[in-house]
């Protein structure tokens, strides 16, 4: 595994702007994301490919991903 | 299979800055939780960041309706206006500036029930803007009410015993009153629907993009679907398939499915350039 590989992305949740509706933790392909009481948080970052459908299909312009 | 995803570089490093095209200190907006309509507005602003399009140059046109409260979200020129009207001050506001790019966001109440007789001769003028039809099968704002895109057997609150109307097929509705590009996509379907909106901006003439999403407050609720990404999951995903695929697969999994992609593409004299040929043939130019 290289370097780059390990290396984190950083998910950015807006929970001001969040409204749980839990499309981002439904969708995402690996299991990174989970309710939190009303709002996403993350669960496993490790485990994040940066595919960004998290943020492609927020509806509230709540989460973001940062390489 | 986890590490060919791990290996796999990413496509894009940065996320896209909606803040440039969105009007400050306006969000959170006023939709529902689990709502599609943020999502086709993000699929929006990229593909007009991708056209290349300026601010300053596009008039976004809504009526009233959930859809139509998204131009109070961006930084363009703007219009919110009369229900069902939006085609017809956007007609206006295409024949007093013919260089502004003009879009008209409205719902599927708002374009096919109450604007019905506008869409039409906005189809069949060939006037250049594109339409984008929030199609969420009810009118969300006012509660509920069964709209033409209702599927017939489903509840809301004013067909409590199930809608016994038939549907109107927003894109062949389009097609056939002249619409000269009539395509449609999905909110689940992101970047498709990203790559659809960017064709039809590019488009001269009338292009109509129908967009299924959901209504998890009413029309989710009443048809017993318990989450947003439920109903994205059946009637977006599930209830649609590409018409790139549709030849390939076998009949029984394309029946009752609605198609997605671009649907119709024609080449037809526009409106305002017409307009313009006959103000230079009568004033003897």
């Amino acid at each position: 595994m290289t370097e780059a590989a390990k290396k984190l992305p950083r998910i950015v949740i807006q929970e001001k702007l969040c409204k749980g509706c839990s499309i981002c933790v439904d969708f995402c392909p690996t299991n990174v994301l989970e309710m939190r009481g009303p709002v996403v948080a993350v669960k496993n970052l490790e485990a994040c490919t940066r595919c960004q459908l998290c943020d492609l299909r927020c509806p509230d312009f709540a989460i973001q991903v940062f390489d | 299979m986890s590490t060919a995803a791990a290996v796999k570089k990413p496509k894009i490093s940065v996320p896209f800055d909606y803040s440039k095209y969105l009007r400050k200190g306006k969000l959170p907006h006023i939709w529902c939780p689990g709502c599609g309509h943020g999502i086709v507005l993000k699929s929006l602003l990229r593909a007009i960041e991708k056209s290349g399009l300026s601010k300053d140059d596009i008039c976004m046109v809504s009526g009233i309706g959930c859809s139509s409260r998204t131009p109070g979200y961006v930084d363009f020129n703007t219009l919110h206006t009369l229900h069902g009207r939006a085609l017809s001050y956007a007609t206006g506001v295409k024949l007093a500036k013919p260089e502004m790019k003009v879009i008209v966001v409205t719902g599927d109440g708002d374009a096919l029930a109450i604007g019905g007789n506008h869409f039409i001769h906005t189809c069949r003028r060939n006037i250049d803007m594109t339409i984008l039809v929030y199609s969420n099968a009810i009118y969300g704002m006012t509660g509920g009410q069964f709209s033409p895109t209702t599927p017939s057997g489903s509840y809301s609150t004013t067909s409590r015993y199930g809608n016994i109307e038939p549907v109107f097929d927003c894109c062949e509705l389009a097609k056939a009153s002249g619409a000269t590009f009539v395509a449609r996509g999905t909110a689940y379907h992101v970047q498709e629907l990203e790559r659809i909106i960017l064709e039809s901006l590019k488009h001269k003439g009338t292009s109509v993009v129908e967009i299924l999403d959901s209504c998890p407050v009413y029309y989710g609720r009443l048809n017993k679907m318990k989450s947003a990404s439920q109903m994205m999951e059946l009637i977006e995903k599930n209830g649609t398939v590409s018409v790139k695929q549709v030849d390939k697969l076998p009949p029984e999994k394309v029946q009752g499915k609605l198609l997605r992609g671009i649907l119709h593409k024609e080449d037809r004299p526009e409106y305002c350039e017409e307009y313009q040929k006959l103000i230079d043939r009568v004033s003897g130019k």
